[in-house]
């Protein structure tokens, strides 16, 4: 017997994983959930049949939405995050002993509760006493938030089905108000390769540049998403994401990553011809 | 209403039937399934392509109906617990022209508010009756027109007691109703007949909690906009005719101006959204005023913008107010509401119903999910913050009490000059010149030109409403009568 696990990465285009069993399945209110044990990946998460999180290289993902604006601005310590029912993203975030609060606002209860009863390789930190869990909608939830943080996180789902709201103008600029006058917005960006993904990418660049003084693209390697190529949103009211005193010092820090190091946060906001001329 | 009868779509029903006999068609459309015009199927699909066709026998014909069509408005007259229904594809507009000329021949009155809808006066032009006008009462600080007060009404009854018909909004654009339980009866204690604009009012039949309908109090006709909030196509619409009335004189009247090739998209449309009302109104609507009043909330939560709701209820002019309009004053940041609704659709990327001078209007309706409605209260906290300024000197109100020289029809129809709007001023204008939408008339033909109709017109313009009705595109010049 054989049973493999297909995700549709375009109309035209499949990913698959050969599955050991899948262990969980249900509808929340918003979304399926699935989980899933592979050899090649390990174990697993969907939402609406998207690989979400896989146990392999979810620390490419994690790193990079995390360490990159952390290096940014070393003095940050009130951060919200957006999304991140997996809890890998507050796992990174809460190895930093300067952070003094992270508050979590996912709009799907049932996310959390499954991960932290299958994937305890990312949802191991909810517990953390910075931690506050906020179970609403990203866009209400900021609505009414004024200088409040010094970095927000969105780390969502993709820019169709629940999260939708979170790569609106609206809600960019309600992120603005929300931070400090040196705050810094790092968003899950999508994909330039496939159109669909790559109308998503523009779209959100043109919205957010249309709010923030400085925007920047970043990318890194995610095996497991369309087209493995994807791009993480830097946005900021003061501090440059590359031009930047504050980056080398955070090797001080002595965090150890499996992915992130300094001379590669310098390296990947330098993007191919191709990606720079879709975000023109 | 009979839920079982309910269940039934008998004009859907004959189409399925049809499509599955994959009958050869020699007659009407021309199309064929589809199949003369494959870019439109690409873009339709076939399912709608492929019951895009003529009436039939099994199908039935909308200017006569013996078979289906005849079952499908028995069924949607139960569920509106009306007389009769009639299948209207020619919009709302043509119900309400169809109650009008109904009610009056020509030189007959009719007693109606000003701020009715253009297609209201449009029937005066067609029938040649005579507008009485009742002032509909002003709020002040919100600029806009409520509805008829009791004693308005029977004044303008007592005063023109050979008036044929009284026409009454229920609700009006905003929301607003008038006493329509009242006002039937001192009508109809006067003889008149009572038509009821329901253009906006659907859901007073299936929701609970809702402003009563006009076939509740016993109103003799009604036209109600099942697109507008029912879910039925654009353009479909049911007239709804109880009490005394003629139906089989209302068919000749209606087949004045109705195609004789009725859509059965929009036939089968309705009779899909009247069995969905009817079997599942309730909760549909009790979702419906939930995200309004959230929105309500939220939006009030902002400062600035006042999202308005039965507060306003006094009585008279205002007896009721139908909580799924999510109407928002916004002059007191600084914008007026059709710039509020600019934005939203320029920045935003979020469409609403319309924007006038004060306010902006969201309909909020079957097909509505919580994300749009964060979206547009998000957007509107945005709005505030990035374009909010001092409200000082901006227009403060929007009736305007007409002065009716001629009827709307011998106006229209007498010997008319062309001139630059700006010089118009005494004049008797001979056409229509309002804001779309909402579509209620600034100037309708026959009313004298005011100093004061000139700078509301000129200070539309200057914040970007879309005027429409005169001959002159531009609306640069206007029409009035030949000296």
């Amino acid at each position: 017997m054989e049973l493999w696990y297909t995700e549709k990465h375009t109309e035209n285009v499949q990913f698959s994983i050969k599955l050991d069993r899948q262990i969980y399945s249900n509808h929340s209110d918003f979304q399926r959930i699935d989980v899933f044990d592979s050899k090649e990946f390990g174990r697993f998460f969907t939402l609406d049949g998207l690989i979400m999180v896989t146990e392999k290289d979810e620390f490419i993902y994690h790193d990079m939405i995390v360490h990159v604006p952390m290096a940014a601005n070393p003095d940050i310590k009130d951060v919200l995050v957006i999304g991140a029912g997996d809890g890998g993203t507050i796992r990174e975030l809460t190895r930093y002993e300067s952070v003094e609060s992270i508050d979590v606002v996912e709009i799907d209860e049932m996310v959390v509760e499954v991960c932290k009863r299958f994937l305890p390789q990312t949802a191991c930190k909810f517990d953390d006493r910075r931690v506050k869990l906020h179970f609403e909608d990203g866009l209400k939830y900021i609505r009414n938030k004024v200088s409040e943080y010094d970095l927000i996180i969105v780390d969502s789902t993709d820019a169709f089905g629940p999260g939708e709201g979170l790569f609106t103008k609206e809600f960019y600029g309600n992120c603005y108000k929300a931070l400090k006058d040196d705050g810094i917005l790092v968003n899950q960006h999508e994909s330039p390769y496939y159109d669909s993904y790559a109308n998503s990418m523009r779209r959100a660049h043109k919205r957010i540049s249309e709010v923030f003084p400085i925007c920047s693209v970043y990318q890194a390697h995610i095996p497991t998403y369309p087209s493995g190529h994807w791009l993480f949103g830097f946005a900021s009211k003061k501090y440059h994401p590359t031009d930047n005193e504050n980056i080398d010092k955070w090797n001080e820090l002595g965090i150890k990553t499996k992915y992130y190091n300094t001379e590669l946060h310098r390296g990947c906001f330098a993007l191919p011809n191709y990606v720079k001329e879709l975000l023109e | 209403m009979d839920i079982n009868l309910q269940k039934e779509a008998p004009i859907y029903e004959a189409l399925e039937a049809y499509r599955k006999k994959r009958i050869v068609s020699f007659d009407v459309p021309g199309h064929k399934q589809g199949r003369g015009n494959p870019d439109l199927v690409d873009f339709l699909g076939e399912q709608a392509l492929g019951v895009d066709v003529n009436s039939m026998k099994p199908l039935d014909n909308l200017c006569h109906p013996v078979g289906v069509i005849r079952r499908a408005e028995k069924t949607a007259a139960d569920a509106f617990g009306a007389k009769n229904v009639f299948f209207m594809v020619n919009g709302t507009s043509s119900a309400v022209q169809a109650m009008v000329m109904y009610a009056c021949k020509r030189g007959e009155k009719i007693i109606m508010p000003r701020n009715v809808h253009r297609s209201a006066i449009n029937a005066l032009i067609v029938s040649g009756a005579i507008p009485v006008y009742v002032n509909p009462g002003v709020d002040k600080r919100l600029g806009i027109p409520l509805g008829m007060s009791v004693a308005d009404v029977e004044k303008a009854i007592a005063e023109n007691p050979d008036a044929k018909a009284i026409l009454v909004n229920n609700p009006t654009y905003y929301g607003i109703c008038s006493d329509l339980k009242r006002i039937t009866e001192i009508a109809h204690d006067a003889n008149m007949l009572v038509l009821v604009d329901e253009a906006h009012g659907t859901h007073f039949y299936f929701g609970e909690n809702m402003p009563v309908s006009a076939m509740a109090v016993g109103a003799d006709m009604a036209a109600v906009s099942m697109h507008k909030t029912g879910g039925s196509l654009t353009q479909s619409s049911f007239l709804l005719v109880g009490g005394d009335v003629n139906e089989g004189y209302m068919r000749q009247v209606i087949n004045l101006t109705q195609t004789t090739s009725g859509s059965y998209l929009l036939m089968s449309s309705l009779d899909i959204a009247r069995r969905n009302l009817a079997l599942n109104g309730k909760q549909i609507f009790d979702k419906v005023v939930q995200f309004a009043e959230y929105a309500r909330s939220e939006v009030n939560k902002i400062g600035g913008f006042y999202a308005f709701s039965k507060e306003l209820v006094n009585g008279d002019t205002v007896y009721d107010f139908d909580v799924t309009k999510l109407s928002v004053h916004t002059r007191d940041i600084g914008l007026a509401g059709i710039e509020v609704y600019d934005i939203l659709r320029d920045d935003y990327e979020i469409q609403i119903e319309f924007g006038d001078i004060g306010n902006i209007l969201a309909i909020i309706s079957v097909g509505d999910r919580s994300y749009e409605i964060e979206r547009l209260i998000s957007s509107l906290s945005e709005i505030k913050r990035i374009y909010s300024k001092d409200p000082a000197g901006m227009f403060d109100h929007e009736y305007i009490t007409p002065t009716i020289v001629l009827s709307p029809q011998k106006a229209f129809y007498c010997s008319k000059k062309s001139v630059d709007i700006a010089s118009s001023e005494n004049h008797i204008c001979t056409e229509f010149v309002m804001c779309y939408p909402p579509g209620i008339p600034i100037l309708a033909p026959g009313e004298k030109i005011t100093r004061e109709t000139l700078d509301y017109i000129s200070y539309a313009k200057e914040k970007g409403c879309f005027l429409t009705g005169t001959e002159d595109m531009n609306v640069e010049k206007i029409n009035i009568v030949a000296e």
